[in-house]
């Protein structure tokens, strides 16, 4: 099977198993989640028969996030049984898991490994992912009884927990992972609380009219949900666990669980000084998912996809995206894998419009396009007050950006079109004869310079480069950027 | 809209499809009409005349839309026809919200989030079923596979899930094939029969309902006419007609499935055996059996609600949508090679079932049935061979598939237990 493409008369060099020097090529993944597995299965299904990497930081081969803060916390299922199926088509991979990756040497084309080792590459695919922000203060993130919950193995210690029936179980962080665990409290009749620095939950995702909305169901079914709130400090009884936390408003809440739920880190600081464009919202690429150095010039040989990744995409002027979605990690890992050993011509842009989903207290919540990007919001079908709805979003050029159903999930295809076509906001009639379509309302989204923590797709500016640079010009050699602010 | 009609294209080529002449070959005229993704045509199912889309993506796009609706009372071109009680009108032929609350109501007693291992625990009972049928036909050198297998396994697994009396299915079986062959015929004649076989249906279904919910049993008509839920319950207008349409599409569509599925693997003896030796590969066959040669191959009577911008036409407000899932589903645009059956097909989200909100509310007991029949039909029937090709059509062209399907085996291989275990997760 080596030289395949050889049989039907058109040579791909880079699907080919080798070089033309005769090495073996060499395909190295860092990051064996979602991503990584599925350009992983990409490169071997489009035919590559070359050496094959994947580098994973913890020990277990990849598996399903989703799951871990719904079914895994009920104790539907166990955390070990969300392992990702395995197409038959990857075959032959040098699985390093375990090991975490520490550096990477564009010039030499080596991945650093913690354990010492260099792994040479042909073509690098980075996927790291990201990883839940800590606590703010470390040493009372480290009492007994805090959780964060994005792994396999923190999944399953808070379900252990939870099943002992703790008192009270404090979420910090309205956004979609504390509002699903708060759902899941409710699901197992734990007392909750849930402390939200906006107006209501998913608020930075969604915006105000439905953070309001969000509000209001959470509490129906029991949350004790404080917004405008935040915690201000955790408190151990002494013997190193937890058993109170004191909140922004002054009050004092007994509680023997906390789930810390702030967001997410990209996962790049084995990138930092590497050369690449890195910043807080990840690594920037270009349409083809190809790495942008931090002169903004792009790599050919590294390449960038999943939660890590910050591309632009022509539905939104080209702007920076950045997303955290499980949909978006499966279609640019097929991008990325595809462009890394097709010939230049045929490369593909990756250009799907983001989707993501979420099931919180009885209800699917689905969204299509850049909800943040908007300023209106019109409730198009069905009923805010009934929680089931399709509200469209609409930015600042009068332009349909978004839509979000709650139990109407079955309708965003149409508005994924609207977007597509860049239908213009707000639409012109009501769909049914029962609806009337109210005026839009400002979409009450926070102010971007605040933390919000909960929005998963952000638009991040047309800047390759997040990190603020000075130019210095040089007399003799070419000029070089210089990093002032690492962000 | 006549300015609107275009006059390039041949506007008789539904006519044809509708012809019986045609039914065993309808795929180039479906693959003419792609040539005009959206195109108005003189007959349809009511001789009124109908746009027809008939490629994937606008296909998909309508089916989304929420201009477009199910309910034909929003048709200029049905104003003035005799119509429905508006009792009658079920799930299928609504709008929201009347649409999206019965559906619903129907959806708690059989699916998730209710209900949802409801169908995993039917498996046993539904691959007892496949085994009896099959033991019945030991010994026998032909048989008419439709007859034999195709019809009576979809027809006891949905009277088992209604809780209708299995040893009525011949009196059911008159009104049901009466009502599905009108559908291809446009006379008043037929009309009238139509009539009357429903009424008769409706008759049953009332005298039923009735009895289940003075003794309620574990089936669906008893859950839905007990139906305490937080939603209330059906009318017992609306009991009547949500039977019948279950009753009927819970089996008039799958007998097509496997009658379409088994009649392209008896034309592709390689790839038959393929899936006898390896039955893993059978639930992506059968998705491919439902893009190939789908049991449904056209949703008739969509009304626009508004003009309707699509592929360089304007569908305009009040017409009649004929939404082509047949020519979609080999639209080479959308699918590679599409008028080869792959059984391995990557990415393949055909419209077999439709997609939006009336997408098909049986097709995870289609697919159920599928997964578990093909399995044994291929282990246990010994080198089948068709008889006729192309087997004898059913009369319609929208529920399409053969009447009969006569094969020639060597024999039938003994059941085994415990049955079909790579048909489980």
């Amino acid at each position: 099977m080596q030289h395949n493409g050889h049989s039907n008369g058109n040579i791909n060099l880079s699907r080919a198993a080798h070089t033309h020097n005769g090495h073996r090529r060499r395909m190295v993944i860092v990051g064996a989640s979602l991503a990584g597995l599925t350009a992983a299965e990409t490169l071997r299904s489009e035919g590559f028969t070359g050496a094959l990497t994947i580098i994973g930081e913890e020990p277990y081969l990849p598996y399903d996030r989703p799951p871990l803060s719904k079914e895994v916390l009920t104790g539907w299922f166990p955390a070990e049984h969300a392992q990702l199926p395995r197409h038959e088509t990857l075959a032959g991979v040098d699985w390093r898991l375990g090991v975490e990756a520490t550096g990477l040497d564009l010039a030499a084309k080596h991945v650093l490994l913690a354990d010492g080792q260099r792994v040479p590459y042909d073509r690098l695919l980075i996927a790291t992912g990201t990883r839940a922000r800590p606590w703010t203060n470390p040493t009372e993130a480290q009492l007994e009884g805090v959780f964060t919950v994005r792994g396999r193995d923190d999944a399953h210690r808070l379900r252990e927990r939870l099943a002992e029936q703790p008192r009270r179980v404090l979420v910090i962080g309205g956004g979609f992972t504390g509002s699903e665990v708060a759902s899941v409290c409710c699901e197992l009749s734990l007392p909750v609380t849930l402390t939200e620095r906006g107006i209501g939950p998913l608020v930075g995702a969604l915006g105000g009219v439905i953070a309001e909305r969000m509000a209001r169901l959470q509490r129906q079914h029991g949350v004790d949900l404080r917004t405008q709130t935040t915690v201000t400090s955790l408190q151990g009884d002494g013997r190193g666990r937890l058993c109170c936390a004191h909140l922004s408003d002054g009050s004092a809440l007994d509680a023997d669980v906390a789930v810390v739920a702030l967001g997410a880190i990209r996962n790049t600081e084995w990138l930092r000084g590497c050369g690449l464009a890195v910043g807080s919202f990840g690594v920037a690429c270009d349409a083809g998912c190809r790495a942008f150095d931090i002169n903004a010039i792009v790599t050919d040989n590294v390449f960038v996809a999943g939660d890590v990744a910050r591309f632009p995409h022509p539905l939104f002027g080209y702007q920076f995206l950045a997303l955290e979605h499980w949909g978006n990690a499966v279609e640019q890992a097929k991008v990325a894998a595809h462009n890394m050993i097709c010939a230049p011509a045929d490369r593909r842009p990756h250009v799907a419009v983001p989707t993501f989903w979420s099931s919180q207290f009885g209800i699917n919540i689905k969204s299509v396009g850049v909800p943040s990007a908007a300023n209106k919001v019109v409730i198009t079908q069905g009923s805010l007050d009934d929680a089931c709805f399709v509200a469209a979003y609409g930015g600042k050029a009068g332009l349909v950006v978004a839509a979000v159903a709650f139990d109407h999930g079955k309708w965003l295809e149409y508005y994924r079109h609207l977007i597509e076509r860049a239908a213009p906001f707000p639409p012109a009639r009501p769909v049914h004869k029962q609806h009337r379509l109210g005026s839009p309302v400002s979409a009450r989204f926070p102010d971007p310079r605040e933390p919000t923590y909960d929005a998963t797709v952000v638009l991040t500016g047309y800047d390759p480069n997040e990190q603020r640079v000075e130019w210095i010009p040089r007399t003799h050699a070419a000029a070089t950027p210089h990093v002032l602010v690492n962000a | 809209m006549s300015q609107n009609i275009p006059t390039s294209t041949d506007t008789t080529l539904l006519r044809q499809i509708f012809d019986y002449a045609n039914r065993a070959n309808p795929w180039p005229l479906w693959a003419r009409l792609r040539a005009y993704p959206v195109c108005w045509q003189e007959d349809g199912p009511d001789q009124a005349g109908t746009y027809v889309v008939s490629t994937y993506r606008e296909i998909e796009m309508l089916l989304h839309d929420p201009f477009i609706s199910s309910d034909l009372r929003n048709s200029s071109q049905t104003a003035g026809r005799p119509r429905m009680p508006n009792a009658q009108y079920t799930f299928i032929s609504l709008d929201p919200p009347e649409h999206d609350r019965l559906r619903a109501l129907a959806m708690r007693h059989f699916g998730p989030p209710e209900r949802p291992a409801y169908l995993e625990q039917l498996r046993p009972e539904i691959e007892r079923f496949v085994t009896t049928l099959l033991d019945q036909v030991q010994g026998q050198r032909r048989i008419d596979l439709v007859e034999r297998f195709n019809y009576p396994l979809p027809v006891m697994v949905i009277c088992r899930i209604l809780g209708v009396p299995h040893e009525d299915e011949p009196q059911f079986h008159v009104w049901v094939s009466t009502l599905i062959e009108s559908l291809a015929e446009r006379t008043e004649a037929a009309d009238r029969r139509r009539e009357q076989a429903l009424t008769d249906l409706n008759q049953y279904m009332a005298r039923l309902v009735e009895r289940h919910r003075q003794q309620p049993g574990d089936d669906m008509l008893s859950r839905m006419a007990t139906d305490a839920g937080p939603e209330g319950r059906m009318t017992d207008q609306q009991l009547v007609t949500t039977g019948v349409l279950l009753l009927i599409a819970g089996h008039e569509t799958t007998v097509n499935l496997l009658g379409n599925g088994m009649l392209v693997l008896l034309r592709h003896p390689a790839i038959l055996e393929r899936l006898r030796r390896k039955p893993e590969l059978i639930p992506a066959a059968v998705e491919e059996m439902l893009r190939y040669d789908g049991p449904v191959q056209f949703l008739p009577s969509r009304t626009a609600l508004d003009d309707i911008p699509l592929a360089g036409m304007t569908i305009p407000k009040g017409t009649l949508v004929t939404l082509a899932l047949a020519a979609g589903n080999r639209d080479p645009a959308r699918f590679p090679d599409p008028d080869h059956f792959d059984p391995e097909r990557r990415d393949n989200e055909h419209l077999g079932f439709g997609s939006g909100i009336h997408s098909c509310f049986g097709a995870p007991l289609a697919r159920t049935e599928a997964q578990i029949a093909f399995p044994e039909l291929l282990r246990r029937l010994e080198q089948p061979r068709l008889v006729v090709d192309p087997p004898p059509y059913r009369p319609s062209p929208l529920l399409r598939g053969p009447e009969h399907l006569l094969i020639d085996i060597e024999g039938v291989s003994a059941a085994k237990e415990p049955l079909a275990h790579y048909a489980r997760r």
